[in-house]
């Protein structure tokens, strides 16, 4: 294999890579929005997930430790969303906004109080499946990540199959779709909706740690850059399936991976131009996705029993 | 007639109730972190409003937070959620300071104003964008504004870094991205020895022309109808579409605006320190928090964009007191926002109990002559 294949499956395995966080986030927005809840402030969840993930890591040595209190985090944040969409029914677009800023401000806070200066932690281990690793090619692009790679991964059938096969998933989507009628069907329209965007929350959450603790193993202040709301877009992307988003999560990542390594290689591409590729991209897609997928019909809108 | 103005001021208290359950929340965090939060809240208020140049450099701050503020209102009434407010400051800045560059011998009172309407236009230009794929091609534009700013902040990042560098910084190791300076005869008029200039006291003029152009015309009037009830403008005959664009380019124009005035009012070039926040202080998004506290009223959003430039400056001084970095007053800000959208809640179910209110007691007095027979 000659220079360039190796380089080409640097790219392949970092994008597959990358596209952790987006999933965790995504998967758990997918689930919201199919409710009928837009959370806008995935950005502001995953950087307190982020945070609190490495501060437990790094105090403690225990990366479960620091992956609970991220969970924890998000359930909390998730809960205030929650609260303020379902029951003061909020504008959802603006709230959210709200939450982004406060979680952006938060982890900013609380890093720069608590640790002062970006250090390092090992964070979550890499899984190198024995066997299935040495295989030339596929190993090195599926079989050598950390665990919350594999994780992310296995989350979108796992959605794909609550919200397709199980009672449940009729109810989330009952509720996004005609809240009225799953309402008169003796469905708690809240009571599903709490529960999608407080999961949203944790997986928020979790996807930002897998960014401070999974992949980069540090904490930077507003570390996600944006990430978070890209997220929100892969749902549209994804035409709010799972699959959809997968498929978004892994064209982005590539995209992110090839911007990485033309900087790391020198082309003669300025790097502002690289970064500003995947934004770009994002309006692209949406202008052609949005035209074919229909969001559900109750989107971002508060439900009131009559 | 009164009536009216008592409504009003029911309605204001729910928003300033909420924003004070923010600071009380704040000050929560404050004691949580072992600062003594009256003694924080004191040294905030100090350095905000404490001298003569604490309160001129407070209403530096709130000058591009009310231009923005502005064009929330226009937008945000017209129903259209303009996120975009980093990214067309930006936009128009640059291309302000690069005229002011490309033409360093033009008089001044020729330079400014053009500089101001080539700042609006391409903030306007930014926020229409978004503001057609929104109307023609259905694309949300919340997440098409959030792009367009990542987008204007990387383009930024080149230009100040490449094309647009101060050749003095290009020569240098250190290489802050920053333009040259713009000629003496640019800058905005000063109210010496502050920093204050003219472009505060533009902004409040602006404030009150956006009050006419959203109550007293056409224009204003359609952008508020389609907002209210797009059916409903369609049906009598409104262009729901170009009034949705029109409603973002406006919106971006005053953010344009707000970006040409840090340049030729307070740092006479642009710079930026290579965050996404670097140029603009964050007052893309702190100008949507003004005009949520200030009710998406132009005039409301005056003392909102001082309050929130307020805090802006004195968060330095509260850092220096209690040492809590002022990282705070960002997620006080967002607080602000969460809870004044949640105050809306808590307004409509008291104007519903009004009203219900007001019906059964007119209800009763058409009754209560009858009553004696009984």
């Amino acid at each position: 294999m000659g220079d360039w294949g190796h380089i080409l499956l640097g790219v392949l395995a970092s994008g597959i890579r990358l596209a952790t966080p987006y999933l965790y986030a995504g998967i758990g927005e997918t689930l919201g929005q199919r409710s009928g809840v837009l959370n806008l402030g995935v950005e502001g969840q995953m950087l307190l997930g982020a945070f609190a993930a490495f501060y437990v890591t790094y105090r403690t040595g225990n990366v479960l430790g620091g992956l609970l209190a991220a969970a924890l985090v998000g359930l909390l944040m998730g809960l205030a969303m929650a609260f303020v969409s379902v029951n003061l029914q909020a504008e959802q677009g603006i709230s959210g906004i709200g939450f982004y800023l406060f979680g952006l401000g938060l982890s900013d806070l609380l890093f720069q109080k608590l640790l002062g200066t970006v250090d390092s932690v090992r964070g979550v281990p890499d899984a190198v499946i024995p066997g299935l690793s040495d295989l030339p090619v596929l190993g090195e692009l599926l079989f050598r990540h950390n665990w919350m790679v594999y994780g992310a991964y296995a989350l979108v059938p796992l959605a794909w199959f609550v919200l397709n096969k199980t009672p449940w998933g009729l109810m989330i989507k009952a509720a996004g779709e005609n809240p009225h009628a799953a309402d008169s069907l003796g469905v708690s329209v809240a009571r599903v909706r709490y529960a999608t965007v407080t999961l949203g929350g944790v997986l928020s959450a979790i996807g930002g740690a897998s960014l401070s603790v999974g992949l980069l193993k540090i904490f930077q202040q507003n570390m996600t850059s944006g990430l978070g709301f890209i997220a929100v877009a892969l749902v549209y992307f994804g035409g709010w399936r799972p699959v959809g988003v997968l498929l978004g999560a892994l064209l982005f990542s590539l995209v992110n991976a090839l911007q990485l390594w033309v900087q790391v290689l020198g082309l003669p591409i300025p790097a502002d131009f690289a970064v500003m590729a995947p934004y770009v991209l994002t309006i692209v897609v949406l202008v052609i996705v949005v035209q074919r997928a229909r969001p559900p019909a109750a989107l971002a809108r508060p439900f009131e029993r009559e | 007639m009164s009536t009216r103005w008592q409504q009003r001021g029911r309605d204001m208290l729910y928003p300033l109730a909420a924003a004070g359950l923010a600071f009380l929340m704040a000050a929560g965090v404050l004691a949580a972190l072992g600062a003594s939060p009256l003694q924080a809240y004191a040294a905030l208020v100090k350095g905000a409003f404490g001298s003569r140049n604490a309160l001129a450099e407070t209403l530096v701050k709130a000058t591009p937070l009310l231009l923005v503020g502005l064009g929330i209102c226009i937008a945000f009434r017209g129903q259209v959620i303009n996120i975009g407010g980093e990214g067309q400051m930006i936009v128009g800045a640059l291309l302000a300071t690069a005229l002011g560059l490309a033409f360093p011998h033009w008089p001044g009172w020729v330079m400014i104003p053009l500089a101001m309407l080539v700042a609006m236009m391409g903030g306007a230009v930014w926020g229409g964008i978004p503001g057609v794929l929104k109307a023609y091609y259905n694309v949300n534009e919340i997440l098409s504004t959030i792009m367009m700013n990542a987008i204007a902040v990387q383009l930024m990042n080149y230009l100040l870094r490449g094309p647009m560098i101060d050749p003095v910084q290009a020569q240098r190791a250190s290489q802050i991205p920053q333009t040259a300076a713009l000629a003496a005869a640019y800058r905005l008029p000063r109210w010496v020895p502050t920093r204050l200039h003219l472009g505060a006291l533009l902004a409040v003029v602006l404030a009150v022309v956006v009050y006419f152009l959203l109550w007293r015309t056409g224009w204003g009037y359609r952008i508020r109808a389609v907002g209210h009830n797009p059916h409903a403008a369609r049906y009598a005959g409104i262009p729901v579409k170009r009034y949705t664009v029109l409603a973002l380019v406006l919106s971006g124009a005053f953010a344009g605006l707000a970006g040409m005035v840090q340049v030729y009012g307070v740092n006479y070039r642009m710079i930026t320190d290579g965050s996404a926040t670097g140029f603009t202080g964050g007052a893309g998004f702190n100008g949507i928090v003004a005009a949520l506290l200030g009710q998406l009223h132009p005039l409301g959003t005056i003392p909102a964009a001082v309050l929130f430039g307020a805090l802006l400056v004195g968060a330095n001084a509260m850092q220096r007191a209690v040492q809590v970095p002022s990282a705070l007053v960002t997620a006080l800000n967002g607080l602000v926002v969460v809870f004044v959208v949640s105050s809306e809640y808590f307004r409509r179910r008291a104007r519903k109990r009004r009203l219900l209110q007001q019906t059964a007691a007119s209800a009763a007095t058409a009754v209560a002559p009858s009553s004696p027979e009984d």
